[in-house]
């Protein structure tokens, strides 16, 4: 006799010769666990929210400090805003109100091109990796996932390297100095965001119905066509949605930039990291409300209109 | 013959689609990281200047001098994801299991958005929080708890703060999506054949959801590894992680081949992650 049909045989017998005997203690104790599990299941989330809001919550309250202390509230004042529109950022000349306003222009011109530019050319992979088969398709797969898990570190790391390199030999052999700034930034923030793009319109373009694109085919229409009338309306709120990604996320970033812009260009995130790593102002407290109201503010106009486009269908 | 044809065409048109970001991320992303690849193997000549012979000199020091912050990296990282973990899947149930789609929604909405706030800022409000007149040492002192201030700024613990704030929702959303695409009939049926909540959860529960768990840890460890900003910011020189030696190199030292030496160790040991990630997911599928 097999091992396998022993236990099967004691298994079976055991299951015939089974009583159903309610154990007092054990199910008092399961119910005692269920309770703990209940309670504690209640106390996770308001711990968790307490968690990820309180700092930023502290971070608000102390920026109407009418003192430098984060530790009391001495009373509410407006000050520090002040402080911000008026020229006085912080650490003398290193942060003026100009040069904020200069790097938060920076940003706005960075993140609206590199959003174009990543944007069309993220929709375009998209509709050639879901729509065709051609060859080093599944290569150029994997690749378009890889600056989503690559540490940003080395992308900006390995940017600056390329450049520097780049324009070392430019240098050379044309006698002409060429540096980074604007232009490596962007060619940087595209890089990265093409493949959030391409991952946000990909599953917008795989919940579509390709019966549609057929019915126009066999109307006559040609691929062009087609495109323009069936697939990009369609796919619009998908290109959307990853624009807006895009915008955020080229808005937000820090490292690509800080490695790619070379002295003298900033963007917000840069400037704010130069403020926070040379001086403690209240004025920062300030600053990264303004950011934080700007940022609440640009999420709630993208829900409200992924949240038309959700009712239009 | 008309069927080849149109294959050819669509494939060329693909091919043609596909162009514009085979070039972009070819020339400025693996390229790039190509030359790091080289340049690790380089050796320094002078202040940001490379030449030729061949040397493993920069990975000698990265496993060797530096073996001290890559190993503080890797166990910061681990450390953070299971504290991840431990306060995100509760989290992520909790959410997940509740009834009313308004709740739920509000819930995450809550999750998600402190995250869509500026990194940086994020990280400096614990600065405020942290620093010996912070916030939470003028509570405790207030309180009669402490005498002196806690020195909590300048330190691991700091940064593993830092890094589990800044990425608990990576942990949350994954382990929220398979939450709730299970089917809680399994744990009535566990239940039915005698199981406790106990055994329930972890002979069914965890098991089902374990593909978000594996998904939620790779996507918090992968840029714990790569961190920068909260290690700089919290973590002084007693918190200092690779990512921030990587980044003296490319300042003030100038060092590219050693730089260069640990961002391609930095990526060996994310991708050592991923391919335990995708072993591991494969396997649960597997059977």
């Amino acid at each position: 006799m097999s091992a396998a049909q022993t236990v099967q045989q004691s298994f079976s017998s055991e299951v015939k010769t089974r009583t159903f005997e309610v154990n007092e203690r054990q199910l008092s104790l399961d119910r005692l666990v269920r309770r703990i599990g209940k309670v504690g299941l209640l106390f996770n989330p308001i711990f968790s929210f307490f968690f990820l809001w309180a700092p930023i919550l502290v971070l608000v309250i102390f920026s109407f400090n009418d003192s430098r202390s984060v530790a009391t509230f001495s009373g509410f004042t407006l000050r520090w805003y002040l402080n911000i529109f008026s020229g006085a950022v912080g650490a003398g000349d290193n942060f003026s109100t100009a040069l904020l306003l200069d790097s938060l222009r920076n940003s706005l011109v960075i993140g609206v091109i590199a959003t174009l530019i990543s944007s069309v050319i993220g929709t375009m992979v998209s509709l050639a990796l879901s729509r065709s088969d051609f060859p080093g398709k599944r290569v150029l797969d994997a690749v378009l996932y890889l600056p989503v898990v690559i540490p940003e570190i080395t992308q900006g790391v390995s940017l600056a390297v390329f450049f520097n390199a780049i324009f070392g030999w430019w240098n050379m052999t044309t006698g002409q100095r060429v540096s980074m700034g604007l232009e490596t930034v962007i060619i940087g923030h595209v890089a990265f965001t093409i493949s959030f793009v391409a991952v946000v319109v990909r599953a917008r373009l795989a919940d579509m119905n390709p019966k549609l694109e057929e019915a126009a085919r066999d109307l006559g229409a040609n691929e062009w066509r087609t495109f323009w009338a069936i697939t990009f309306p369609l796919a619009l709120p998908g290109i959307i949605a990853g624009a807006l990604l895009a915008f955020t996320l080229s808005l937000d970033d820090f490292l690509v930039t800080f490695f790619t812009s070379g002295a003298g260009t900033n963007t917000l995130p840069v400037f704010v990291y130069g403020l926070l790593r040379l001086t403690v102002t209240p004025e920062i407290n300030a600053i990264s409300t303004i950011m934080i109201l700007a940022s609440t503010l640009l999420i709630g106009i993208s829900l409200a209109l992924q949240g038309r486009n959700a009712v239009r269908g | 013959m008309l069927e080849a044809q149109a294959r050819r065409r669509q494939q060329r048109s693909g091919l043609l689609l596909a162009l514009p970001a085979i070039i972009w991320l070819g020339l400025f992303f693996l390229l790039p990281l190509g030359i790091v690849g080289v340049f690790s193997f380089l050796t320094r000549e002078a202040a940001g200047i490379v030449s030729l012979p061949f040397t493993l000199e920069h990975y000698e020091r990265t496993f060797g001098v530096f073996s001290v912050v890559l190993w503080r990296s890797v166990w910061i990282s681990v450390v953070s994801t299971v504290i991840c973990l431990l306060i995100g899947y509760p989290l992520a149930f909790f959410i997940a299991t509740r009834q009313n789609n308004w709740v739920r929604q509000l819930c995450l909405f809550m999750v998600v958005l402190p995250f869509w706030t500026n990194f940086l800022v994020r990280t400096y409000a614990w600065r405020i929080l942290l620093g010996d007149q912070g916030t939470i040492n003028a509570i405790l002192q207030g309180l009669g708890l402490i005498d002196a201030p806690l020195t909590l700024l300048n330190t691991p613990f700091a940064v593993i703060l830092g890094l589990v704030y800044g990425f608990l929702p990576f942990m949350v959303l994954p382990i929220y999506a398979s939450v709730d695409r299970f089917d809680f009939k399994y744990v009535d049926a566990a239940h039915d054949l005698g199981a406790n909540d106990i055994k329930a959860f972890f002979r069914v529960v965890l098991p089902m959801t374990l593909p978000g768990v594996f998904a939620g840890s790779a996507l918090v460890f992968i840029p714990c590894v790569g961190a920068f900003v909260t290690p700089d910011l919290l973590g002084g020189t007693q918190g200092l992680m690779i990512g921030n030696l990587i980044s003296r190199q490319f300042g003030q030292s100038l060092n590219l081949p050693l730089g260069s030496a640990l961002s391609v160790t930095m990526m060996l040991i994310v991708m050592v992650a991923l391919l335990a990630y995708v072993r591991l997911g494969n396997r649960r599928l597997g059977g």
